[in-house]
């Protein structure tokens, strides 16, 4: 079965001025569909560069990415835009939720997107949060809720789409232990439960035990791989 | 309809930034919506005398030239007028040139043509009677505290007298009203017999400033004002007969372009509102970049993007302008009820349709580059806060 991520030879250079920075170098990496991935590193390893790729957020100097068999270092930025919205959930270590809407509103996005009405748009956002946990803060705005409260309504609205992919940047980056332990659960249970496929950048590597593989970068360069022996919490 | 709620919060984000600029959006659309009804109203004016039940006969040159009093009769004559009387504009001041108010010469009949000025038999008959005497309105009486008996200097602008003396002095008989409060207005007026100003001015000689006549038939006041104004067809005096509303606009012409005037206080009030405007987009968007990023990131497209800050823009313009023409609306139904000096047309739809097209374009303008930095931001460096 072909991997559900294909990387080959990719790289990432970026222009500051005169200076030229290769921020990844000649990587190369398959991630399989339902696999849980991390990624460490130390800062400036270009992790969140390699995230930023899959997710299609930015596009790769040289090499190839196929994410499902479909190659977006080709999709021009129309046709990317909407293949993130089909295709991939982003959740961020500052959560990144829209600070004047509802939660319910928040995780509804990316379905406005859609031609889906606006009842069953709420109905999918209901749902998600549900899924969360959160059925009972659906009204409240994102400053009303605390750090992993607000983490869970970025899940929502990362998964509300029913994306195969999940990119996850430093998720618990901004929490407390207590906070990080129930997204790094609730991640690794959409993961099983649900077959989300999840890549997860961290510098945490208790984080790094509730997926399946790790991946360390070093300088744009993958240095090591490998399988978890037995995943944190399970 | 769909993003709806996303532009709506996004422009209350700031709610008092966001009041403030509505507030001086509606301030801007008031004054638009009441200078274009007065320039509509000055415009209007004289496009046709259907149903005027008084016309004003001047001069086809200009209101300054003036009018033999020969014409006096012909006019008289003509089939379908009621009554006819004349005046001429006089521009004495009364002590300092800021107590400006009108004050005209006019025909011993002139309260005879406008009945509404109620004046007693007494005091008509003392004007009647008295060379030198002269009515005023009401309200003038009061603002300058006259009492009937009292004499009245008034300082030529344009009239001296034979000998070049400046100073006319005025016995003041009569003190008139007017019921309607509408009308009010016109009680600040002061007139004097023409005949008493044709002999003692040094430019007297027969002329008249302008005729006032009155129709039998309002019905008939077209075909009475084309017969009017065929009675001196080809002379060096031809006349133009118009409605009292048409005859107060011209009289303001000569003082003032309307048009200009109202055309250059809307450039100035828009000119700022766009400066203003634009900078509250601005500013709205600068501190949004992180929220627009995570718009594109869960797939808006560029061109999403750009029209959620335009329409942003738009709906600012159009809720401020909104209210502003409705109060407009409001206001100038008031003023037409209670100030009938001030000509007004009443905000109509074409008034409407002007101001929403310029919500329209202002809106887009001020949005225009906020919204292209919405739409080109990257959204690594957006997220990474570069």
């Amino acid at each position: 079965m072909s991997p559900l991520v294909e990387i080959r030879n990719l790289s990432k250079v970026y222009t500051r001025g005169r200076q030229k920075i290769e921020v990844l170098h000649h990587v190369n990496l398959d991630i399989a569909q339902g696999d849980f991935f991390a990624l460490m590193g130390p800062s400036g390893s270009g992790k969140t560069t390699l995230l930023n790729l899959i997710g299609g957020l930015d596009s790769p100097t040289e090499g190839t990415l196929s994410v499902g068999g479909r190659r977006i270092d080709q999709l021009g930025q129309s046709d990317l835009a909407r293949w993130r919205a089909a295709n991939v959930g982003f959740v961020f270590q500052f959560y990144n939720l829209l600070p004047m809407l509802s939660a319910a509103r928040n995780v509804e996005l990316p379905l406005l997107l859609t031609k889906l009405p606006a009842a069953k748009r709420r109905s999918h956002a209901a749902v998600a949060l549900e899924l969360v946990g959160l059925a009972d803060r659906s009204a409240h705005k994102p400053g009303e809720l605390s750090g992993g409260q607000q983490q869970r309504v970025a899940i929502a609205r990362a998964i509300v789409s029913d994306p195969t992919l999940l990119v996850c940047d430093e998720p618990t980056g901004d929490l407390d232990r207590q906070s990080a332990v129930e997204v790094l659960t609730l991640l690794q249970r959409l993961n099983r439960e649900h077959g989300k496929t999840i890549v997860m950048v961290t510098h945490d590597p208790k984080a790094a035990e509730y997926a399946s593989h790790t991946l360390h970068l070093d300088k744009g360069t993958l240095v090591e791989s490998g399988a978890q022996a037995e995943t944190a919490a399970s | 309809m769909k993003y709806l709620h996303l532009v709506w919060s996004a422009l209350f984000r700031r709610k008092t930034r966001t009041f403030f600029t509505l507030l001086s959006v509606l301030a801007a659309f008031l004054l638009f919506g009441l200078l274009n009804s007065v320039r509509d109203a000055f415009a209007n004016a004289g496009q046709s005398v259907a149903g005027a039940s008084r016309l004003i006969t001047i001069s086809k040159v200009s209101f300054m030239v003036a009018l033999p009093l020969s014409l006096d009769m012909q006019i008289q004559a003509v089939p379908g007028v009621g009554a006819v009387t004349y005046a001429n504009w006089f521009g004495g001041i009364y002590q300092d040139p800021k107590n400006f108010f009108a004050n005209e010469a006019v025909a011993p009949n002139y309260f005879d043509v406008y009945s509404e000025y109620k004046l007693s038999p007494a005091q008509l008959r003392a004007f009647e009677d008295t060379r030198t005497g002269a009515v005023v309105g009401a309200r003038l009486a009061a603002r300058f505290h006259w009492k009937i008996g009292q004499e009245i200097p008034l300082q030529a602008t344009i009239f001296p007298q034979k000998g070049g003396q400046n100073t006319w002095t005025f016995n003041l008989v009569g003190i008139y009203h007017i019921a309607n409060p509408r009308e009010r207005q016109r009680e600040e007026q002061m007139f004097f017999h023409w005949k008493y100003f044709d002999e003692a001015t040094e430019f007297g000689g027969g002329q008249v400033g302008w005729y006032i006549v009155k129709i039998a038939q309002p019905k008939d006041a077209d075909h009475v004002a084309a017969a009017i104004d065929a009675l001196s067809a080809n002379s060096d005096h031809e006349t133009k007969s118009q409605s009292e509303d048409a005859f107060q606009a011209s009289f303001a012409s000569q003082f003032a372009d309307i048009g200009l005037i109202v055309g250059s206080i809307m450039g100035a009030v828009f000119f700022t509102l766009v400066l203003l405007t634009g900078n509250t987009m601005a500013q709205a968007v600068r501190e949004r970049i992180p929220e627009l990023a995570i718009l594109k990131t869960v797939g808006f497209s560029n061109r999403s993007v750009l029209g959620l800050v335009l329409a942003e823009s738009v709906l600012l313009l159009v809720l401020g302008g909104a209210a502003g023409l409705a109060l407009a609306e409001v206001a100038v139904s008031f003023i037409r009820a209670n100030l009938a000096a001030i000509p007004m047309l009443p905000v109509g739809a074409t008034s409407w349709l002007e101001g929403l097209g310029l919500m329209a374009l202002i809106g887009l303008l001020v949005g225009a580059l906020p919204a292209r930095r919405g739409m080109s931001l990257r959204i690594v460096d957006a997220l990474a806060g570069r």
